[in-house]
């Protein structure tokens, strides 16, 4: 999709008077809907809806021996597939490079020992420990693909329960694990530190956050923000343009006041999900 | 001034429910549903149909309609199909020898020739060499234009003509994208509505919005683009509004025509135009224009 100049003109000009083409300010979100749990032969999962984005994620749990400069750590790997039903232009190897930035920029988000413990999921030290594999699925492309990707990752880890392990044999090099035989026997993740990450998308001289398509594309540059809790996890620039320190500023302030809103508002929404039989956005 | 962000679950308890009939209800078939039974040999097959050991059976979802003996199975949600004389709107996607590729919502890319526009000016005369080597200057990729339905091409894909001073370029505006089967038929599609804003509804699907034009203005041919214009605070937010409304009627499968947009425009005023994206909202909206349109029709039966 490309847009015409007078479109560009329009948008721009409804940037610059704080009246977006969809009724919202420069900081205004759109609603979200969010699921829970509806992959069934996952640890844990989420889909998340943020207007026309669509993503879907699961969470599975596997057991591997940790890195050998981090004896006392867990693993936790991403994984993003860009469905071609998404958009036409991830057909064939079209998603694979924004594939790899989502993956690159989730990973660094992840990394710090503030945002998430990954001590936690050490089971013996430089032997086992549990590594989290999060696939994430994008199945419609419709703006702001980061932001709704990285809440879904939040979500779904929140979701994910890791089964107790009662035991350890250690009998020379054969290690064995007794997992707890009641399926309930579980553990919760923490998540409460885990980042959202907010993108912050220059049109003319003003930023907004939350771009829909058409806005993306009068963008000259966009700057993904990371906030856990209050802190900045991770920033990367994305686009082609550059920005100027003032507005590098302005944006990475813009960046962690909406970020800060939208994790409390969405940690609210995920301690209120009650467990729901009939569920699945298929039904 | 910073809004709630609203996050909600999706979980069958607040899952938002269809919109109660209050209109005929049409049976739906289903693909593969048996539409005729073999017992009835007396029909003719017609499009969205196929025939199995006899029986005539549906291949897309939709509702049935029939002419005489032809019986046809018209698809709910579909690409356009389109008919000679509908208007539309279109996103020219490429430029060529002496025709501009349109994206027109349609299984083909639809086709704009040199010679079925009106060139600047409204000069008429054979279109020269001079004249394809400026095409990008009057029709650039990206550029959106309204049109006519020319004719049908034996592929399906359609011809356009802008040979009126109605259709051409179109500026400053909106573009939205709705079902073409929600867009009512009518003679007019170009309204201008009570509120100061001027609407195109495509047959297509695609309708655009934009600040309401003065017929005064010498427009011809159309395609000049005024992007110093500033458009004022309150027509903006009428259009962000009428926006909002149309795909408000949209997600909730009602049909789309002047009098129920401006139906959903007035029933939304008791909400800011930011708050029309929430689903409670668009619902709501939705059910006071279907009892306000209902209300009408009672009133013109009687």
């Amino acid at each position: 999709m490309s847009l015409c100049d007078a479109e560009k003109t329009f948008i721009l000009h409804g940037v610059k008077e704080n009246f977006r083409v969809d009724g919202r300010d420069r900081e205004g979100y759109r609603p979200i809907e969010l699921e829970t749990n509806i992959v069934q032969h996952a640890f844990g999962s989420a889909r998340l809806r943020l207007a026309n984005t669509d993503v879907l994620v699961a969470v599975k749990l596997e057991i591997d021996v940790p890195f050998p400069e981090r004896p006392f750590e867990g693993k936790l790997e991403f994984f993003v597939d860009c469905s071609a039903n998404a958009t036409p232009d991830f057909e064939g190897r079209g998603g694979e490079t924004l594939a790899a930035e989502l993956a690159n920029i989730l990973t660094s988000a992840y990394r710090s020992p503030q945002t998430f413990n990954l001590k936690k999921l050490c089971i013996l030290k430089g032997r086992k420990c549990w590594k989290i594999c999060v696939d994430i699925l994008i199945l419609e492309c419709g703006g702001n693909l980061f932001d709704a990707v990285s809440l879904a990752v939040k979500a779904a880890l929140h979701n994910s329960q890791i089964p107790l392990i009662k035991s350890i044999n250690i009998d020379g090099d054969n290690i064995e694990l007794n997992v707890s035989d009641s399926v309930f026997d579980c553990e919760k993740l923490d998540v409460a530190n885990a980042p959202v990450m907010v993108t912050v998308c220059k049109i003319g001289d003003q930023c907004i956050v939350d771009p829909s398509l058409a806005e993306e594309q009068c963008s000259v540059g966009s700057v993904v923000v990371a906030i856990s809790q209050e802190y900045f996890s991770t920033v990367t620039s994305i686009g082609k343009g550059s920005l100027h320190p003032r507005t590098m500023c302005n944006s990475l302030e813009l960046g962690q006041k909406v970020g800060i809103r939208l994790n409390k508002a969405f940690m609210e929404t995920l301690h209120n999900i009650q467990p729901d039989e009939d569920v699945g956005f298929l039904k | 001034m910073s809004q709630k962000i609203h996050i909600r679950t999706a979980s069958a308890s607040n899952r938002i429910k269809p919109l109660p009939t209050t209109q005929k209800c049409y049976k739906i078939f289903t693909p593969g549903e048996v539409v005729i039974n073999a017992s009835n040999t007396n029909f003719v097959r017609g499009h969205g149909t196929y025939e199995e050991d006899g029986d005539l059976k549906a291949s897309v979802a939709g509702v049935k309609e029939q002419v005489n003996k032809l019986i046809s199975i018209r698809p709910l949600k579909s690409r356009y199909n389109g008919q000679v004389g509908e208007v539309l709107v279109g996103r020219i996607i490429e430029v060529q020898q002496k025709r501009w590729k349109v994206d027109t919502n349609a299984r083909l890319d639809s086709i704009l020739q040199l010679s079925s526009v009106n060139l600047p000016g409204g000069e008429l005369r054979r279109r020269s060499v001079e004249d394809q080597h400026m095409m990008r200057q009057y029709l650039q990729e990206g550029d959106l234009i309204s049109a006519e339905v020319q004719s049908v091409f034996s592929d399906g894909s359609l011809s356009l003509h802008t040979r009126s001073l109605r259709y051409g370029k179109l500026g400053q505006g909106i573009l939205i994208k709705v079902f073409p089967s929600l867009v009512k038929k009518s003679k007019i599609h170009f309204h201008n509505l009570p509120f100061g804003v001027s609407l195109i509804l495509g047959n297509n699907g695609y309708i655009w919005i934009s600040p309401p034009i003065d017929n005064k203005d010498e427009n011809v041919g159309g395609f000049i683009q005024n992007l110093d214009e500033v458009i004022p605070k309150d027509i903006r937010e009428a259009m962000a509004r009428t926006r909002n409304c149309i795909l408000a009627l949209a997600e909730n499968k009602m049909m789309l025509f002047d009098t129920s947009i401006v139906f959903a425009y007035e029933e939304s005023l008791k909400y800011s135009v930011a708050e029309l994206l929430l689903p409670e909202a668009m619902i709501d909206v939705a059910l006071l224009t279907q009892h306000r349109i209902h209300m009408l029709e009672d009133y013109e039966f009687q």
